[in-house]
């Protein structure tokens, strides 16, 4: 091909853009749908709620269920634990947060059971009336509030309804 | 690869086919006439055990392959099928298993020669960074290998590594759930997990046969670090190397055969025997011996992302080494110095390993951040600066001279060492 180098742009130079522009569009549109098989499919997003039966919970108990293929802390709060959780000052904490503004009734405190580090089941446990992560050692108190890196932030507080006083839905 | 071929085919056939596709006379001037330095020790053989072992795994994937399930319901019970029912399917897991072991051990030896004997400087930087995404490949594949049983072992590292990326600022949560498929580990990452652990080891074989290419544009380093500078100072390929990485890869075989036969569950971990539960993480989780000294600088580091972009930077460095090192020897053993340093940074990767298998406790985590100083100082610090403060030892003028000692060359050869390999002596 013969080099031909002008000051103005050719019709050549426009069609070289041109092309070029409409293939990595098409090339992109191509590449999404492959990239977006990978994110949660509809079976999965269907799975989004669950129904939680607080009747058998007694005072002082934990209890774990399955939401969204993840653990979900379900705590029968007792009032002396709640008033000592919620005397703690905010000074203290990693991740700011009141015990009032955590939970719904004071009495059950719902919360994901998923570290906030790495992503592990802590178990009950810890120095601070709550849990201890076995991965990395992270501790959170009986608000699921974090007390202990390295995880950097409160145990997650999922969306929830009581549609009765003994029966909560989360999602 | 070393220039135009010498091969000449001694069939008609062979005739023909050379013509058409010059494969063989590649074979030939690849592997057959290669010259290779004289002077190469037994650590130059971990690249054909490394070959071996990249074959093996294929091998006994592939076959493993035909009997696994890759469906979080049945999966760990099709390894135990595996295990019990599938003619010699136990000896194939076994192998397959304690292989990936063998692999690493071997790259980790492969990897420490290149540093001590200085393999990556100049000409061979792109060599030493295909070898840098070989090792990352490598990781990946193990990684999600160590999934496929899904025991409690399988889905919580899983979980753990995973989640590395949630750290990522601002996206963190839509990267897990497209890696997972879900909101957590579930069955859609076991099926990818699966797909991808069956395709990275081609993508590691294609990248190894890049990584031989840019082997055999300079040639072999060498216990000297000086370059060939006459056919006195190299050997062909066969018999030579091949005899000798024979001889290493069958030595390495027992070993490997030694953990199939005696010991197969010694770097497994007894709580992968029990079937992956997502509402429990074990007491203790820890990852495979090979990604220790990883895991330890991750939990040494109190805030997440730190942690994360730590680990990272701690295999990332792998790749700049070339331009952190500042000496012109090449080779340690010229380097007073510099091996103190490379002793100490040996330990300091096994003290690490160390630390990434112990509970965590206050003594852990300062020891960590202690080894784990000392493993960026040593590239970020020691390397750069040994460079210009280092006084090195004479370095040989010709690998014959390194081999026959500097004085006296001439008196102490034996008959023939000296001469073309050819001939004998």
């Amino acid at each position: 091909m013969t080099d031909m180098t002008t000051a103005e742009p050719t019709r050549r130079d426009i069609l070289y853009i041109a092309t070029t522009a409409v293939g990595i569009v098409g090339a992109a549109s191509v590449i999404w749908p492959l990239i977006d098989q990978m994110n949660p499919d509809l079976t999965t997003l269907a799975l989004s709620k669950t129904e939680i039966d607080l009747k058998p919970v007694a005072p002082g108990q934990n209890i774990v269920v399955k939401w969204q293929g993840k653990p979900v802390f379900v705590r029968n709060r007792p009032p002396k634990m709640v008033e000592q959780v919620r005397a703690v000052p905010m000074s203290e904490l990693i991740d700011p947060e009141t015990d009032q503004a955590r939970v719904q009734v004071a009495q059950w405190l719902i919360v994901v059971g998923v570290c906030t580090h790495l992503g592990c089941t802590p178990n009950v446990g810890g120095d601070y009336d709550g849990w201890l992560c076995p991965c990395h050692g992270s501790q959170y108190d009986a608000s699921g509030r974090v007390r202990h890196g390295p995880a950097p932030l409160n145990l997650l507080v999922p969306k929830y309804v009581f549609k009765t006083p003994t029966s909560v839905v989360v999602g | 690869m070393s220039g135009p071929s010498t091969y000449v085919p001694k069939s008609a056939f062979g005739r023909w086919f050379e013509q058409r596709l010059p494969i063989m006379g590649l074979m030939h001037s690849s592997f057959i006439v290669f010259p290779n330095p004289r002077n190469l020790n037994y650590f130059w053989t971990f690249g054909g055990i490394l070959s071996f072992m990249l074959v093996a795994q294929i091998l006994t994937g592939v076959t493993l392959a035909m009997h696994y399930v890759p469906d979080a319901r049945l999966a760990f019970n099709s390894v135990e099928h595996i295990m019990r029912d599938v003619n010699y399917g136990w000896l194939l897991r076994y192998m397959h298993a304690n292989g990936a072991t063998m692999f690493f051990l071997a790259v980790y030896i492969h990897m420490l020669r290149g540093l001590y004997y200085g393999s990556y400087k100049a000409p061979r930087e792109v060599l030493w960074l295909l070898g840098v995404i070989i090792f990352l490949l490598m990781m990946a594949t193990a990684f999600m290998g160590y999934v496929l049983p899904w025991g409690q072992m399988s889905f919580w590292g899983a979980t753990v590594i995973t989640n590395l990326f949630s750290a990522i600022p601002v996206f963190g949560n839509y990267v897990t759930a497209w890696l997972w498929g879900g909101f957590s580990v579930g069955d859609p990452t076991l099926n990818r997990f699966f797909s991808l652990h069956y395709l990275l080891p081609f993508m590691i074989a294609g990248v190894v046969i890049l990584h031989i290419w840019a082997l055999h544009v300079p040639g072999s380093n060498n216990p000297a670090g000086v370059e060939p500078k006459s056919s006195k100072d190299t050997l062909p390929f066969h018999p030579y190397f091949t005899i000798k990485d024979g001889f290493a890869v069958v030595v390495f075989m027992i070993f490997f055969a030694w953990f199939v036969f005696f010991v197969p569950n010694f770097f497994g971990h007894a709580d992968n025997y029990n079937p992956a539960n997502p509402l429990v993480t074990p007491q203790e989780i820890v990852p495979e011996w090979y990604f220790l000294p990883y895991y330890a600088i991750l939990r040494s580091i109190p805030y997440k992302l730190p942690g994360v972009l730590t680990m990272f930077a701690s295999i990332a460095v792998f790749a700049f080494l070339p331009w952190l090192d500042t000496s012109r020897v090449r080779s340690g053993t010229y380097r007073p110095v510099f091996k103190v340093f490379f002793w100490v940074f040996v330990l300091c990767g096994i003290g690490l390993g160390y630390i990434g298998s112990q509970r965590v406790s206050d003594a852990t985590i300062l020891a960590g951040r202690l080894l784990l100083t000392y493993y960026f100082v040593f590239f970020l610090v020691i390397l750069p600066l040994l460079g210009l403060l280092e006084t090195p030892r004479q370095v040989p003028a010709s690998i014959s001279a390194a081999v026959l000692g500097a004085k006296g060359a001439a008196a102490a050869m034996p008959r023939g060492v000296g001469a073309e390999p050819s001939v004998k002596g």
